[in-house]
């Protein structure tokens, strides 16, 4: 914790401690009804929670679209007989999956290795801290279109012109590696994030351990895999679960870039829905499939709330 | 130790290196953005160049903007203030009247965070159109406040938790109410925890963009959908897309270098401190 930045309510709230320790009344203070003050924090969450999955359920088993209102009616489980024989489906699902292994791979590794790196004492270090965390803080339509335009054009991005004055012909990423170009820039939003994290995981490291071990003989090396490595697990395994939240649902990155094209080579789950539901207007049909991303979503949930779980005091 | 003396270089040079290089895109942005729109697109690409401010005084000028930046604060400032508004008496409650249920509440408003929305993004879509909140600001501020509550609460607990029962009941002693010992007692000397729970809050509402792309289309679009407009063929002008994205990104950067360390917190629910 920064007592640094709460130095002064520290020692405002100790001086009160000690007064308050002194005067303590010996009779058992009220409780007032707490049930009233959690239960509107309830209340909405559940109506904004449960509202929402009953629809999407519900949907998923009515023919429904909004361009063809007579066709309504029950449906089975037709939209998910037609979902899992689409193409596109699997595809989507392959992608989704591809882009949340790709990008998890490269921020956890990078990140990890970036957080040792920036754990080092060096000159500047903190301005370079705040360098390295920014494209965190950059809103994803805006990074998306920075990526896009000023830096992976084939003709006026940076990218381009450093291909072109080392010879090489300039690529036209989003044609010709569409799902490698939307992997840089979600990896470039989200290294940021694991390396914040993973640097307040390893500042955390007991620096006398790994003083104790580097006066065993134990070089860097080994240092890193038999100390901080292990010390990391946790939080590691926080920033997998907390950027498959995100990551299996990607929107604006590939609405703003590629439109799931071309073809549907980007296009993953979360796109797939939308383009279903607000371009198809096949509210069964995206419902079947939001459906099917609450599920993925859950099996990660699950795990995640566990991890965070076994850490909360109450 | 002199072999460390190279070993500090190296340090040095890479993490200067690596920073660099994150970097570059948005210091680009920034360099484009004082460009003028021929200079954007210059090959090769233009280092020194004449500065101006015409993109700037071109976005500015353009009636929408300063709507779409208005939507952007609105919206933002609203889902914040209505997570908080529901978040500080359920956190008080919890952090100084725990019960049995307690953490089992607080787990269960974490799991609502694991709802994709997408997945309920047609239900959402026909409720809205329904209610007549599609493209409204009312509608957006709903979603977000909805969407912060659990960090919000969460956030709030633990510093909350920080804080001695004592002096709340000192106050109580003294025949403070219950939300008079929130707002006299409590609130002022959690400040900071407050603040800086707000403020995730604001960031996160601001960069939000998948709500926010689907549900606005003009009146109510903040920011991201402004900036997602560029993305047209038509809309391919450099420097303006610079200009704009430079604003619309520069307070939330300052937010968030600002915030980082009460950021991990409340983005990991406490679970790396």
């Amino acid at each position: 914790m920064t007592l640094r930045g709460h130095g002064a309510l520290f020692w405002r709230v100790a001086a009160i401690s000690v007064v308050v320790e002194f005067t303590k009344p010996k009779r058992q203070a009220r409780k007032p009804g707490t049930l009233i003050l959690v239960a509107p924090s309830v209340a909405v969450l559940l109506l904004w929670m449960i509202v929402p999955l009953v629809m999407t359920l519900w949907f998923s088993f009515q023919y429904y679209n909004l361009l063809n209102p007579a066709g309504a009616g029950f449906a089975g489980i037709d939209n998910y007989r037609f979902l899992i024989t689409d193409p596109d489906f699997w595809a989507s699902l392959g992608n989704t999956l591809i882009l949340l292994g790709s990008v998890l791979a490269i921020t956890v590794v990078f990140g990890t290795l970036l957080a040792v790196l920036y754990d080092q004492p060096f000159p500047g270090r903190n301005i370079a801290r705040l360098l390295v965390v920014a494209p965190f803080f950059v809103m994803p339509t805006v990074s998306a279109l920075i990526w896009k335009n000023l830096m992976m054009h084939p003709i006026y991005g940076v990218l381009g012109f450093l291909a072109r004055s080392v010879g090489l012909e300039p690529v036209d990423w989003f044609a010709e590696y569409p799902m490698a170009s939307v992997i840089l820039i979600l990896s470039w939003e989200w290294l940021p994030f694991a390396l914040l994290i993973l640097l307040t995981a390893v500042q955390s490291l007991d620096h006398e351990q790994r003083e104790a071990a580097r006066m065993d003989g134990a070089g860097p090396i080994a240092q890193f895999f038999h100390i901080t490595l292990p010390h990391l697990g946790r939080a590691i395994s926080v920033v997998v679960m907390i950027e498959t939240i995100f990551l299996l649902t990607v929107f604006a990155e590939i609405f703003v870039t590629t439109s799931g094209g071309p073809g549907n080579a980007t296009t993953n789950l979360a796109f797939l829905i939308y383009a279903r539901a607000l371009i198809q207007f096949d509210v069964g049909g995206a419902s079947a499939g939001g459906v099917i991303a609450i599920l993925l979503a859950n099996i990660v949930a699950f795990f995640l709330v566990r991890t965070i779980a076994r850490r909360l005091e109450v | 130790m002199r072999s460390s003396l190279t070993a500090q270089l190296l340090i040095a040079v890479l993490g200067w290196g690596i920073a660099l290089l994150m970097f570059f895109p948005i210091f680009w942005m920034v360099l484009t953005s004082f460009k003028t729109e021929g200079a954007a697109i210059a090959t090769p690409p233009q280092l020194i160049f004449a500065p101006t401010l015409e993109s700037y005084a071109e976005v500015q000028s353009r009636a929408d903007y300063l709507s779409f930046a208005f939507n952007s604060i609105a919206v933002s400032v609203g889902g914040t203030v209505l997570a908080l508004a529901f978040a500080i008496p359920g956190a008080y409650a919890m952090a100084f009247h725990p019960s049995t249920r307690t953490r089992g509440t607080l787990l269960w408003m974490l799991s609502t965070k694991m709802l994709p929305p997408v997945g309920v993004l047609v239900p959402i879509y026909l409720l809205f159109r329904g209610a007549g909140l599609l493209d409204t600001r009312i509608g957006l501020i709903l979603i977000y406040g909805l969407m912060n509550l659990p960090i919000v609460v969460w956030m709030l607990f633990t510093f909350f938790k920080e804080m001695p029962n004592d002096i709340l009941e000192a106050g109580r002693m003294d025949g403070a109410k219950a939300w008079g010992e929130v707002w006299y007692l409590l609130l002022p000397l959690t400040l900071p925890g407050v603040a800086s729970t707000g403020l995730l809050s604001l960031i996160l509402c601001w960069n939000e963009a998948f709500w926010s792309l689907n549900l606005t289309s003009s009146a109510a679009a903040p920011l991201t959908t402004f900036i997602a407009s560029f993305s047209s063929p038509e809309g391919l002008f450099f420097a303006k897309l610079s200009a704009a994205s430079t604003v619309a990104v520069a307070p939330i950067l300052v937010f968030g270098w600002l915030s980082q360390r009460q950021l991990v917190r409340g983005l990991t629910f406490g679970a790396v401190k």
